[in-house]
Order: structure tokens, then sequence, then C-alpha cells
């Protein structure tokens, strides 16, 4: 077995010098989708970066009411942020589907992102919140929106030696709610068949801004702008929550597998859509 | 290849180790510690067999470094009982019968422990999401469920 290195460094710019200087190096946040793919032969670092010491990448930060959570901050420290939770009640409750209890001790929302899964289940509530993560590489510091950093199953457009530092959800108005479902075929731990994410603003009755993000329907996490012109204007009516699933529909692609066929599929995400967007309304009205 | 030298506490005892980058906690646990109530059931984050906790979180020791453990709280399976003394939660799976070949038990355990340590007075319904992360092909869960739900009603008594 080739020789492989461990280093766990306290600040961002010694992680970014590390990576940037060893070919092969992977980033560790909590290990739960690495060391599966290490044990299962998927991928072979020569050096492993762990970023969990690095405080910057591990905390929560609320600043003029917006968040920065640390790309490598896990689940369960997440979800027991009150204040987040209050804010944002459908990504804080999307990174808390990931696995078990166990899993959520270690799985953080960077990793999520950066691993790129089709079907990973914090992403399209942070799409659908409007989301950015800051990345820093050996040319500097750069923001990126979230639906931006994947480029394919496993694929990221992440440059050569960049680092995903924290995810930043915006401020918002009063007025605001999201929510994120998934469909399994199970009650806990499993892949979303489909998922989708909701985040609306209403204003004396009607949506005044709206996002929303389908999961699992397609290569990557899908900003669905038709879906979320369907709903701004409207009072959420059944005329404006047909239009808005039939927008999520029109946009997927999906695989045929074992847990769902293309029908079924696109079928769900319009389902999926107006029951979201159902919980996001309630959620914006009695804030 | 140069091994790494890890500074860590496991159950209260400090403890040191070597280990290789690539290893897993739970290989430390198992192959270097002699500490082998943690099980392997699936290797993949999936079954639950090795729930430690670090630093008070409840993981599964299949899905960390040994290399991470450096400075950190470790609890295993065998920190549960004081000496001969079992843990409320070990006398009781015994007496409900929670267990048949025992392999799933530790996991279960170490896992339903850090739920009554955060939340004294949980429902069925949370301690079911709570061990979801635990599978056993024996008992059905039912006894399990059963166990943890009396030693939580047993521990309020005890604090009241
Ligand atoms: C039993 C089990 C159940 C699961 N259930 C779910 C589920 O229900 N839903 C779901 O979406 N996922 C699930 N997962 C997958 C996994 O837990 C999540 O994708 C998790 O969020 C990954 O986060 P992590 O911190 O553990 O990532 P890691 O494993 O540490 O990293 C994942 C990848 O991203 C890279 N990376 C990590 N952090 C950074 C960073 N800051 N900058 C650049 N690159 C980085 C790593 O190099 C690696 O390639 C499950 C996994 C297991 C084992
Ligand atoms: S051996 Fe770790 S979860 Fe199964
Ligand atoms: S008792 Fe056999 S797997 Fe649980």
């Amino acid at each position: 077995m080739a020789d492989i290195r461990y280093s766990a460094p306290s600040t961002i710019d010694e992680a970014v010098r590390l990576f940037a200087a060893s070919g092969g190096a992977k980033i560790l946040a909590g290990g739960t989708d690495l060391l599966v793919q290490m044990r299962s032969g998927a991928v072979s670092p020569g050096h492993i970066i762990d970023v969990k010491r690095i405080a910057e990448m591990t905390s929560i930060a609320e600043q003029n009411g917006s968040f920065r959570i640390g790309a490598a901050a896990s689940a369960a420290v997440i979800g027991e942020h009150a204040a987040l939770r209050k804010v944002w009640p459908g990504v804080v409750e999307a990174i808390n589907l990931i696995g078990s209890k166990q899993v959520q001790g270690r799985a953080s929302a960077g990793g999520n992102l950066c691993n790129a899964s089709p079907a990973a289940d914090s992403v399209p509530a942070m799409v659908a919140a409007g989301a950015t993560v800051t990345l820093q590489g050996p040319g500097g510091r750069r923001e990126l929106p979230v639906e931006q950093l994947a480029s394919g199953p496993g694929r990221t457009t992440l440059a050569p030696g960049e680092i995903a530092v924290a995810i930043t959800l915006p401020a918002r108005p009063k007025g605001s709610g999201d929510a994120y479902l998934r469909l399994i075929p199970r009650t806990e731990m499993d892949i979303a068949v489909v998922g989708c994410g909701v985040s609306l603003t209403i204003a004396n009755g009607a949506c005044t801004t709206a996002r929303v993000s389908l999961g699992a329907v397609a290569p990557t996490v899908l900003l669905v702008d038709g879906a979320a012109k369907a709903l701004i204007g409207s009072k959420l009516d059944e005329a404006a929550l047909e239009a808005a699933a039939a927008a999520c529909r029109a946009v997927c692609k999906p695989i045929d597998d074992k847990r769902g066929t293309i029908a079924y599929r696109t079928k769900i995400a319009g389902v999926l859509l107006k029951r979201a967007t159902a919980i996001a309304a309630e959620r914006a009205r009695s804030h | 290849m140069s091994k790494l030298h890890v500074t860590t506490t496991i159950n209260g005892e400090p403890t040191e180790f070597l280990c290789d980058a690539r290893e897993t906690m739970l290989d430390v646990l198992r192959d270097r510690l002699g500490l082998t109530g943690t099980k392997e059931g699936c290797g993949s984050g999936d079954c639950g067999a090795c729930s430690i906790t670090v630093d008070g979180r409840l993981v599964c020791a299949c899905l960390m470094f040994g290399a991470e453990a450096e400075g950190s709280q470790i609890g295993t399976i065998e920190g549960l009982a004081e000496g001969e003394k079992l843990h409320p939660l070990q006398k009781r799976f015994i007496e409900l019968a929670a267990l048949q070949c025992g392999i799933c038990t530790p996991g279960f355990l170490v896992a339903a422990k850090a739920l009554l340590d955060r939340n004294k007075n949980p429902t069925e319904t949370e301690v079911r999401y709570w061990l979801a992360g635990n599978l056993c092909r024996c008992t059905g869960y039912d006894k399990i469920i059963r166990a943890v739900m009396d030693v939580a009603a047993e521990l309020r008594g005890a604090t009241r």
C-alpha cells in the first residue's frame, strides 16, 4: 500500500498551502463520504488534510441577519443552533436529514456540497436559500453561488488547491420561510429519489420572492427559475402551484434506477414542489 | 512507513497509540488497543455497531481516522459499566432480552446512552429516530426500544 500522509492544520492558509502543494491530496471534513470512498477503493489520496482543527471552518456566526456556516461544521452543531433554525428551518432540516445521528455527528454541509452528489440533501435547500460558498485557493478568495459548485456527479468547479471555507445564508426580510422535502422509500437513512427546496417571501398575501431547487433529477442540483417565476406575484393559489409544478417537471432529466423510474421521479418533483411551497408559505406567514 | 503518534483520552484514561494515517479509529480500538467491545458490522457507516462518542458526540468509529482522536475524549462501550456494576441500560437490555446474538448491542448501548445524556424524557418516536442508525438482525427492535424507554423513566425517577 502506498504511503499516505495525514495533516491537521489550524489555519486556512496552511490548509491551502498543503493542499496546493501535494497532488492527490483530499480534504477531510466529516469523512462520511471520504472514508466510504477510500474503503471501496474509489479514491486513494496520498495526503489527507483534516480541516476540523480550523475554528473558522467549524463554527457558525451571525452577522446582521446573515449566517456564515463553517464548511466543516457538523450537522449536529448546525441542528443545535437555535437562531439559525429559526430563520432557515428548511436548510437546517435538510442538513439534519443526512444519515443517522452517528453520521450527523460528523457530516458537514461543505462535504455534502463538495462531494457533488446530485442527491445531496442539503444542497437543494441551500440553493433555494440563495446561499453562497466562500472558496480559498492559492489565488485567493472568491464567492460562488452554491448551485455553481457541482459540475456533474462527483465533479466540481473547484480550482486545484481550492477549499470551501464557509457557506453564507443571506439576511432575509420579514415574512420569509423555507422548506426542504425529499422522497425516500424508508423514513430514515436513505438516498433521495427526489429532493425539493423552496424559499419564499410573502407580503400582503402575495409571494414577492421565491427560489426553487430540485435534487436527484439531473446530473447536478437544479435551480428552477421557471418555478420561481410562476410563484412570484401570485397568492400561491392552485393555478400558480400547478404552473410551478409543471416548470419543475419540465426541467427533470433524471436517471431510471431501482429507486425510481424517470416518469416517477418527474411526477414526484411536481408533488414535492407543492408540498414544500405549502410548508415554506406557512412558515413565512408565521414569521 | 512512519507511524503517527496520537495522544488521546479513552473512557477517561489518558491513552497513547501509534497508527498509520489510513487506519480508522475502529481499527485502532480493536487491533491496537484491544478494546474489542466496539464491533465492525459494515465498515461504511450504515449499521452503527461501531458507535463511540468523540467529545460527547455520537459517531461511527469506522468513519473516523485514528489520527483524528488527537486531544479528544473518546467514549466506548468499555466505559459504560463501573467495574462490575453494569450501567442501567446494560442491566435492562439483559432483563428485557433486548439482545440475541449481541453484535449490535454495544453500538445500541453507546447510542442510547448518548441520547439519555442529552434527553432524559424522549418520546418513543425520538428513541426510534435516534437509533435509526443502529441495525439489528435479531430482536426486531421492539425490546430495545422498550428497554431504552424503561431506563429513561428509571433515571428520571432516580434524579427526582
Ligand atoms: C450511512 C450514511 C448515510 C448517509 N445519508 C445521507 C443522506 O441521507 N443524504 C445525503 O445527502 N448524504 C448522505 N450521506 C453522505 C454524506 O454523509 C454526506 O454527503 C455528508 O454531508 C458529507 O460530509 P462530510 O463532512 O462527511 O464530507 P467528507 O467525507 O469529509 O468529504 C466529502 C468530499 O468533499 C470533499 N470536501 C469536504 N470538505 C471540503 C471542503 N471544505 N473544501 C473542499 N473539498 C471538501 C472531500 O475531499 C471529499 O471528496 C450518508 C453517508 C453515510 C455513510
Ligand atoms: S461498522 Fe461502522 S457503521 Fe457499521
Ligand atoms: S442482537 Fe443480533 S444483531 Fe442485534
